[in-house]
């Protein structure tokens, strides 16, 4: 069904464009046409099929017609029918939501946050999921539910920072790198290649050696090098449109060259980016729990989700909810923002599918 | 104003393209004046040097691999070649514009067509938005868009190959320029449309009373179009001439070549006639007359020697050995045709334009 109506938009919106010209054929004779062309009131006709909604067209399409359909638009609808997509968002968009009001919720209701250790008990051991702990404790007694949100508040922070960086240096960079081209491009790259040679892990491991294990600092370790492959993806975008003749026009009417990278090419950009970014945040998550599992990202009390299952993994043959509910909350965010990732890629960039 | 009423005077004009293959020599030492409110053609086959022509006035050829060598290019009494790039760009759009051949990559598809046009008055005038908004209404009415207002902001892929075209000559005409440079404007579009677009140039010609620069490789075009025809092959100019002249007598065995090349509804009969030989390969020119292996005329003196810029009227040039000679047997040729046939191609050209 979804490939028919797509089939009968571009049918209809093929024929419609003759229909415009061939106006200017319809009178018979020469003189005729000539009088058309030559003045403006002989336009009238025209204006009667440019305003005039297209019979052949579908319905709905009728408004955007005359307001334009942009590209996003339709990727909209695309995105619209693809079910993983459409699930994976809403769930996203729950995460989102759980972990920011999530939080003050719990806290309002039952009164834990992620690190209260409740006093009464001098001597804790870690809880089962229970109607009071729905996703239990850990053996000092803190409610897992509480901390699997806030960790879902770094996580986010963390694509959202990544992202950020990805977005501002990476598209900035790699649209400068390309639109130069040449030495400049060459330099630009080979810095870009000395980074990517370093093994990551190991630029990370050493600044939060180095420095002192704050939070800032584990997002500045991962907006470090999460611009790289943005900067390459932009880069080789606009190494295809630069030599596009709609550059060449842009420059031949002497627009600065920063506004034809920023306001031409870099929108341009935009398909891919948006999908590239989007696949980011679920590394970008795993990367910070891998850190935090490792010890080296967020610090207790406060947890992630890569404590969390660090600290469920030592307990693992006896308290198995302390990593079973972090792992899934986890493992199903990173699944849906994947969906949401390819459900983009598709939607931005339909002939992608079809191959 | 400059001196005798020339808007443009470009002198022994070479730009030369460095490639691993070698120097290709694209466009040679070529000269030529333009008077103001005139309309200069430039014909040629693809690879005879007519587009980087074009893109050399307003220094636009991509360096590296391309670089004017010399030359002097005189825009309204002023240097280009001399002017800093800064100056260039405010000169583009603003005094020169271009348009381009193909209507359909020469908009850039993610922008809506209104903020195009914007980004040229803004750019050029210092309209503020509103202002430049009205000022693009009222340059697609003036090209003949239908219904311009509600169209305005429409994106590029909602408008047809000849509507694009329009908003791209309403895009080059939009700060009034004393010079347009049509790069082969019609040649992706089909007949009719190609019918109403030249005319519309033509119209918006003699109301702005701006000078054209006509790049086409239809000879059918630039009869009815221009004052002077330049004819270039390889890099060089082969003949210039006053329009009528170079039609009726052409003085160079290219030019005539290329003229009875041209189709002839009247006579239905015989095979098309067409130039034997390939254009030469512009990065390895042999010594002699770069068209002498497909030459009609040639002798063993073309090989060897290259051929002199004769002088055959006061306004009429040709680049060969035999200028005088072959220039006198079109002129016997013209008057020995019969009165009904002595229009011949021209009348038949210009009837391509009469749609």
């Amino acid at each position: 069904m979804a490939r028919t109506n797509e089939t009968e938009r571009t049918l209809a919106a093929a024929a419609d464009e003759p229909v415009q010209e061939a106006t200017h054929m319809a009178p018979p004779g020469v003189a005729a046409r000539q009088k058309m062309i030559n003045e403006p009131e002989a336009m009238a006709a025209d204006q009667l099929y440019g305003t005039a909604p297209p019979a052949n067209r579908l319905g709905q399409e009728t408004a955007g017609f005359v307001e334009g359909t942009s590209l996003w638009r339709d990727a909209w609808r695309r995105l619209k029918k693809n079910k993983l997509a459409v699930m994976g968002g809403i769930v996203v968009i729950f995460v989102i939501l759980a972990s920011l009001v999530g939080p003050i919720i719990l806290q309002l209701i039952t009164g834990y946050t992620y690190a209260s250790i409740p006093g009464e008990r001098a001597l804790v051991r870690a809880m089962p999921p229970s109607w009071q702990h729905p996703m239990g404790t850990d053996p000092q007694g803190r409610d897992i539910l509480a901390r699997v949100l806030v960790g879902g508040r770094i996580s986010l922070m963390v694509a959202l920072v990544a992202t950020a960086v990805s977005l501002v240096i990476g598209v900035s960079y790699g649209a400068i790198s390309g639109y130069f081209g040449g030495k400049i491009d060459n330099y630009m790259m080979r810095f870009v290649d000395l980074i990517y040679a370093v093994p990551y892990m190991i630029i990370v491991i050493v600044l939060l050696a180095l420095f002192e294990k704050s939070l800032f600092l584990l997002f500045a370790a991962l907006g470090a090098v999460s611009w790289l492959t943005m900067a390459r993806i932009v880069r080789g975008q606009v190494l295809s449109l630069k030599n596009q003749e709609f550059i060449e026009a842009a420059r031949s009417i002497g627009v600065p060259t920063w506004k034809i990278i920023f306001r031409h090419l870099v929108p341009n950009t935009l398909g891919p980016v948006i999908v590239y970014a989007t696949l980011t945040v679920p590394s970008v998550i795993l990367q910070e729990a891998f850190l935090s599992f490792l010890g080296l990202g967020v610090q207790a009390p406060l947890s992630s989700w890569g404590t969390l299952a660090s600290e469920g993994a030592d307990n693992i043959a006896i308290y198995p909810w302390m990593i079973i509910f972090p792992g899934v909350t986890m493992a199903l965010t990173l699944f849906s923002l994947n969906f949401v990732g390819d459900g983009l890629r598709d939607a931005l960039d339909p002939h992608m599918r079809k191959v | 104003m400059s001196r005798n009423g020339n808007i443009l005077e470009v002198r022994d004009l070479k730009t030369y393209f460095y490639t691993e293959d070698g120097t290709v020599k694209a466009v040679d030492g070529i000269s030529f004046d333009l008077k103001r409110g005139e309309t200069l053609g430039i014909v040629g086959e693809s690879g005879s040097g007519k587009s980087v022509t074009n893109l050399s006035i307003i220094r636009l050829i991509p360096d590296p691999p391309g670089r004017i060598v010399s030359g002097e290019i005189i825009f309204d009494g002023q240097d280009v070649m001399a002017l800093p790039t800064e100056e260039v760009r405010k000169i583009r759009g603003k005094r020169i514009s271009m348009i381009f051949q193909d209507p359909m990559t020469s908009l850039n598809p993610f922008m809506r067509i209104s903020k195009q046009l914007m980004e040229l008055t803004r750019l050029h005038l210092g309209y503020n938005k509103s202002q430049a908004y009205e000022h693009a209404i009222k340059m697609l009415e003036t090209v003949g868009i239908p219904d311009a207002r509600s169209r305005v902001d429409g994106y590029p892929h909602e408008f047809s190959g000849g509507m694009r075209q329009r908003v791209m000559i309403a895009m080059a005409l939009s700060c009034e320029p004393e010079l347009l440079i049509a790069d082969e404007p019609t040649t992706a579009l089909d007949v009719t449309i190609q019918a109403q677009i030249l005319e519309l140039i033509k119209k918006l010609k003699q109301e702005t009373g701006t000078s054209v620069i006509l790049i086409t490789h239809d000879l059918g075009v630039v009869a009815g179009m221009t004052d002077h025809i330049i004819v270039m092959y390889a890099g060089k100019v082969f003949e210039q001439a006053p329009t009528n002249e170079l039609f009726q007598c052409p003085g160079n065995p290219y030019t005539k070549g290329l003229l009875r090349s041209v189709p002839d509804p009247t006579s239905e009969q015989g095979a098309l006639y067409q130039i034997p030989g390939l254009p030469p390969d512009v990065a390895h020119l042999p010594p002699g007359c770069p068209f002498a292996p497909r030459c009609e005329r040639a002798e063993e003196i073309c090989t060897r020697e290259f051929p002199p810029f004769v002088q055959l009227t006061s306004e009429h040039f040709s680049l060969c050995h035999f200028a005088e000679e072959v220039y006198a047997k079109s002129c016997k040729e013209r008057d020995e045709r019969p009165a009904s046939a002595s229009a011949g191609a021209v009348a038949a050209s210009e009837n391509i334009l009469d749609i």
